[in-house]
């Protein structure tokens, strides 16, 4: 995962319901029209099988837009 | 360490029987359309069997064990041991394991007694059962498995109602010198008791009309305090995370690789978060048999009712190595490898 943009490639793809372009580092998850808890599974799985971290549900409940996301995958990738 | 390998028995036979009552999750009123395609695209449930009231998890093993039974040309009273794995029971006593001993006719020097796990039950369930029948030289013993989640399900709790199925199974287990050895890997965390509960109804919170009162809990879920409450998020997390940090340990204490099993045979817990364990594993798809998509998840019942339903054709007069692994309520947690060799696999029974 090299920068945001990659980052949120790879989130457009496994959401098939998203035009490509609907994500932006400022997205706020929760404005999203298609957004669901099933989301919260998507990304934790997403998250674990393509960058071996972990996000628990407390986690995405303490984040809102996707930039924040980013940011805490790449820390915890770091660690 | 709950590790620990049983020589000499050897698993003979497999049935399991589910309601004829079929729902759709397409039917399902309180998602939109496009809520209902994501459901079924994320959890793989979308159809389920589901008893209608009066129908009891016994009464599914009864008539599964009825046909394993004149399938294998086992007499009845050559049955020494049953027990009962399940969280759906006929009462809250007597045990439902001593029920099923009268009503299948079975000698009254048959020890029979309940096990009370879910999703974990068919691998505790066959580590209890063997490990009597290796310490004690019994014969013949019938694991009975399953469970009615339907019954204890908010149909307004989105969280919850799509996702299960109910039905029961019974496992035929013979001593067999010289059978290949079962291996087992049992784990428990209580911290995570929350998780996946109905919390009222039992001693620690008395069943009273309070406990009956439906109340929303977030839109899309309202339930009473009796009826099944899932924290989604928090079992995922624990499924993806120590699920294939146990099982990796286990086939290196056992001297296997995903390489050594024809079949890695999952609790139907939910498709997304059983297919981000199997991706962790490195198991082949074609190695992974589900049937969530048929009878959502069963619970207790959903791994021999998975090996019934998908892999009758692959093992009927054949030797094959199995992994399976169950997870979820409690926290609990198992895994066993074993050989299923000529097992007896009779049809599901629809009731």
């Amino acid at each position: 995962m090299n920068n945001i943009g990659e980052f949120i490639s790879t989130l457009e793809t496994e959401f098939d319901e998203l035009a490509p372009g609907t994500l932006k580092p400022e997205t706020k998850f929760n404005d999203l029209d298609e957004w669901s808890s099933m989301y919260s599974l998507i990304i934790i799985a997403l998250i674990d099988t393509e960058y071996e971290v972990t996000i628990s549900g407390e986690d995405l409940m303490s984040i809102s837009k996707v930039e924040e996301l980013y940011e805490m995958v790449k820390l915890r990738m770091k660690q | 360490m709950a590790f620990f390998s049983i020589q000499d028995i050897a698993v003979k036979g497999i049935a399991a029987a589910v309601p004829s009552n079929m729902v759709s999750n397409w039917d399902y009123d309180l998602l939109t359309e496009s809520e209902k395609k994501l459901l079924i695209k994320t959890t793989g449930v979308e159809q389920r069997r589901m008893v209608l009231p009066g129908m009891t998890t016994s009464d599914l093993c009864f008539e599964a064990a009825e046909k394993l039974l004149k399938e294998l040309h086992w007499k009845k009273e050559e049955i020494e041991i049953l027990i009962f794995v399940s969280q759906s029971t006929d009462f809250y006593l007597p045990a439902t394991a001593i029920i099923l001993q009268d009503r299948l006719g079975l000698s009254k020097s048959c020890m029979a007694f309940d096990i009370g796990l879910g999703c974990s039950g068919y691998v505790y369930g066959l580590s209890v059962i063997s490990g009597m029948m290796k310490a004690t030289g019994l014969k013949k013993g019938l694991l009975m498995v399953g469970d009615i989640s339907t019954a204890t399900c908010s149909n307004e709790d989105k969280s919850t109602y799509p996702l299960f199925g109910d039905a029961g199974t019974v496992t035929a287990l013979q001593y067999e010198e010289n059978a290949k050895s079962i291996s087992f890997d049992l784990n428990s965390d209580g911290s995570g008791k929350d998780a996946i509960i109905i919390p009222h109804g039992g001693l620690r919170n008395l069943a009273s009309p309070e406990s009956f009162v439906k109340e929303e809990i977030t839109p899309g879920i309202v339930r009473s305090k009796m009826d099944l409450a899932l924290n989604g998020l928090d079992v995922f997390n624990f499924s993806i995370k120590e699920v294939p940090n146990s099982l990796k340990e286990f086939l290196e204490k056992i001297g296997t690789t995903t390489e050594s099993y024809d079949y890695f045979v999952m609790h139907q817990a939910n498709k997304l978060m059983n297919e981000t364990i199997r991706k962790k594993m490195k198991f082949a798809p074609e190695k992974v048999p589900y049937s969530i998509s048929k009878y959502g998840n069963t619970s207790s019942a959903s791994i021999p009712l998975t090996i019934v339903s998908e892999l009758s054709n692959d093992l009927k007069n054949s030797e094959k190595k199995l992994l399976l692994a169950g997870f979820g309520v409690g926290l609990s947690w198992g895994s066993v490898s074993l050989n299923l060799k000529n097992v007896v696999l009779p049809e599901i029974i629809e009731l």
